[in-house]
């Protein structure tokens, strides 16, 4: 067959047949929550592919042009070449939108599913030693995704994206002494300036994409070399991994769920619409969509900034205006607890050893509450981004809706980490209070063995 | 064939008939739902073969592996621990060596992030300037001049000043909140930039659409609601004899959201 051949043909000069030997037969538990991190994955390459055929497609100067195409209501208006560009893509090329749709969508599902994959590892505990490093590199890499999205659809340059980017020009130049200089540097000036969508087009397809690339390969190859962790079971121990060899099992599972992930991508970029920027129009700095959102992975921080006090802070002759606070500080205390929370729960069980087998999230209340409680905090911001529609919806006064979030801010997240603890500890009691069963009627007494089964005591 | 070869068999074939299909309609210029409707139907028949194939038809499998023991093995720590902060470490040895090489490597560092200057203009000095001046008319965007009957009771106009439409900077509302008063102020929003576009009319006041920043133009545009800080800088205008409205000055404090550099 071709594969062996050319994997003996490799092994003759790569001396590779040990590894690939060790490799088949490597060990991969089997849970379903374990596939989350390959879903992210396999929407990343998704979106390699569908970004290489628009990189290509996409001319990013930010230069005036005059267009005329077949969106009538923008015949003969004067307009950047990036948003023109983005226009053929979308109306003229044959399956122009469709890779354009299916690039959008893959990115808002990448971001989802690296959510709910470290989601998975916070409350299975699986961050815990030796995987801080992977940690790390996964939150990292959830940061890196959520830029690489932001600068990926800022490069349109139409009317909601041009506003959001105006608005984090906005957030970098307030940061106290180096913020001016950061807009100069980055943007070449006060804004707005029309070389910035050529500066974007690189940072978004080729700085964004390695560090993305590297951190991917990294955490990969230590997840490989550390092997998988697994929930407690018949027969598995701390010293074993027991699960599907890769090959045959492991293998066409995942390339199913490559197939399954691919599809749902393809049927969302043909069937529902996403970012239509013929109908934003062009960006103008005198000009705004209404209302305005952000996609839904940065709405947490637009909610951050609705609800932010009104503080106008002045040092020295010096001021420090109000998005600082909402836009700087809190991203950057909230993302160092994340990042920190493997020492932070180092520090205060006095944890030190080394853990192969995962908790059930009920397992350790206090860091379910608390994971809930930090989810819930920027769930509420993530609502707050949308507080225009909201009160639009509820037909309420958008200021009344302002001062709700801002309670349900500390109160949400209060609650629910309490709520949480109790129902943890409530199921920690009955799974104890499980243990040697009577059986009714009789003397009997049952013990649950490690094999799933019961002994008689 | 057993019933689930069967079905990777069938699954499989989906696959391949879909693929043609895309690849008949896209190169006939069929509309996209038609052409992209086989991908779709391509991919999701690869998942049910593959997963009937993984699942059904290969045999379950258990394999154990054992985990590695960390640290690694003591032998090597030894050597490390020697060639790192042990004697013969000339990192260790030789310390005023290492400190000035910390300090030339953390100068060449430095030295090395100066040609990012090259990107930008300084923010120096900070340009507290639009392009209004004195005398100069206020015109809507396509460039027609406004007389001050032309604005009706309870309506807001973007404005710039004449032969300076290009300078968003520069953008200003031209409101009349009473029949009697005629007022104007910066769009520019001081909390994070974006264009006050929506009035509030029974209100008097001027919303701003990304973070719902509320300010009061009868008390000089103060900020009210929401997370603005500071109130919208004004404009000085005035009625010409000939009916036009006329800029006496520039803004009357600096536009948009503030920074460190920025005048107070």
């Amino acid at each position: 067959m071709i594969v062996r051949r050319l994997i003996l043909w490799l092994d003759d000069r790569l001396a590779w047949a040990p590894f690939i030997q060790h490799a088949l037969r490597k060990a991969f538990p089997d849970h379903w929550s374990f596939m989350l991190g390959e879903v992210a994955a396999y929407c990343y390459m998704v979106l390699l592919f569908t970004g290489i055929w628009l990189g290509f497609a996409f001319d990013p100067s930010g230069t005036q042009t005059v267009y005329h195409g077949p969106y009538a209501p923008l015949d003969g208006k004067q307009m950047s070449t990036a948003y023109a560009s983005t226009l053929a893509i979308s109306l003229e090329m044959r399956g122009g939108l469709l890779i354009r749709q299916m690039h959008h969508w893959a990115a808002n599902v990448f971001l989802a599913a690296i959510v709910i994959h470290a989601m998975r590892i916070f409350f299975t505990g699986a961050f815990r030693k030796p995987r801080e490093i992977n940690w790390i590199i996964g939150v990292t890499l959830l940061l890196l995704a959520m830029f690489a999205g932001f600068t990926g659809y800022s490069l349109p340059d139409d009317m909601l994206s041009g506003t959001g980017l105006r608005i984090a020009v906005s957030i970098l130049y307030s940061i106290p002494f180096v913020g001016d200089w950061l807009e100069s540097i980055i943007i070449g000036g006060q804004w707005p300036q029309s070389q910035f969508t050529g500066r974007l087009f690189f940072v978004h397809v080729f700085l964004m994409q390695g560090l993305i690339i590297g951190a991917i390969g990294a955490h990969m190859a230590i997840l490989w070399h550390q092997k998988h962790t697994q929930f407690k079971g018949p027969g598995r121990t701390a010293h074993n991994v027991v699960g599907s060899p890769l090959w045959p099992n492991y293998a066409f599972k995942s390339f199913a769920l490559n197939a399954a992930v691919a599809g749902v991508l393809a049927a969302l970029g043909t069937f529902v619409e996403i970012n239509p920027i013929w109908q934003y129009g062009y960006y103008d700095p005198q000009h705004v969509a209404s209302p305005a959102q952000p996609d839904w992975y940065v709405g947490w921080l637009d909610g951050a900034l609705r609800l932010g006090p009104n503080w106008n802070v002045v040092l020295w002759g010096h001021t420090i205006p109000p998005v600082f606070w909402p836009g700087i500080m809190l991203p950057a205390i909230y993302f160092t607890i994340v990042y920190a929370w493997p020492f932070i729960e180092r520090l205060l069980r006095r944890d030190d050893a080394r853990h192969e087998l995962l908790d059930a999230p009920h397992d350790v209340p206090w860091r379910t509450a608390a994971g809930v409680a930090m989810l819930s905090f920027a769930a509420v911001l993530e609502i707050a981004g949308g507080d225009d529609v909201f009160a639009y919806w509820l037909q309420i006064p958008v200021e009344s809706l302002l001062w709700s979030l801002r309670m349900c801010l500390w109160i949400v997240p209060l609650l629910s980490g309490l709520i949480t603890y109790w129902i943890c500890n409530e199921l920690r009691a009955r799974r104890i209070e499980r243990g040697p069963e009577t059986v009714p009627g009789t003397s009997v007494v049952l013990v649950r063995n490690d094999r799933g089964g019961y002994d008689i005591s | 064939m057993s019933r689930p070869e069967w079905i990777v068999s069938l699954a499989l074939t989906g696959c391949a008939a879909g693929s043609i299909e895309f690849a008949v309609m896209f190169s006939l210029g069929a509309p996209l739902r038609v052409f992209c409707a086989g991908i779709v139907f391509a991919l999701l028949c690869l998942t049910v073969a593959l997963a009937a194939w993984a699942n059904s038809v290969i045999p379950e499998e258990e394999v154990r592996e054992e985990r590695s023991s960390y640290p690694g093995p003591g032998g090597a720590r030894a050597e490390i621990a020697e060639a790192f902060g042990g004697p013969r470490d000339p990192l260790t040895r030789h310390v005023t060596l290492r400190r000035l090489l910390i300090l030339a490597g953390g100068a060449l560092g430095v030295a090395l992030l100066f040609p990012l200057r090259s990107f930008g203009r300084s923010p120096f000095p900070y340009r507290a300037r639009t392009s209004w001046r004195d005398g100069l008319r206020l015109v809507r965007e396509d460039g027609t001049p406004v007389r001050a009957d032309g604005v009706p009771y309870g309506s807001i106009l973007t404005v710039f000043p004449e032969g300076h439409v290009d300078d968003s900077l520069a953008q200003a509302l031209l409101i009349r909140p009473l029949p009697t008063t005629l007022v104007c102020y910066s769009k520019v929003c001081t909390h994070a930039g974006c264009p006050v576009a929506l009035y509030r009319r029974e209100a008097y006041e001027l919303l701003c659409p990304c973070h719902q920043s509320a300010f009061a133009v009868l008390d000089g545009c103060a900020p009210v609601s929401g997370p603005a800080a500071r109130p919208l800088p004004a404009l000085p205008i005035s009625v010409h004899s000939d009916g036009f409205v006329v800029a006496t000055g520039d803004f009357n404090g600096p536009v948009g959201p503030d920074s460190w550099v920025r005048p107070v």
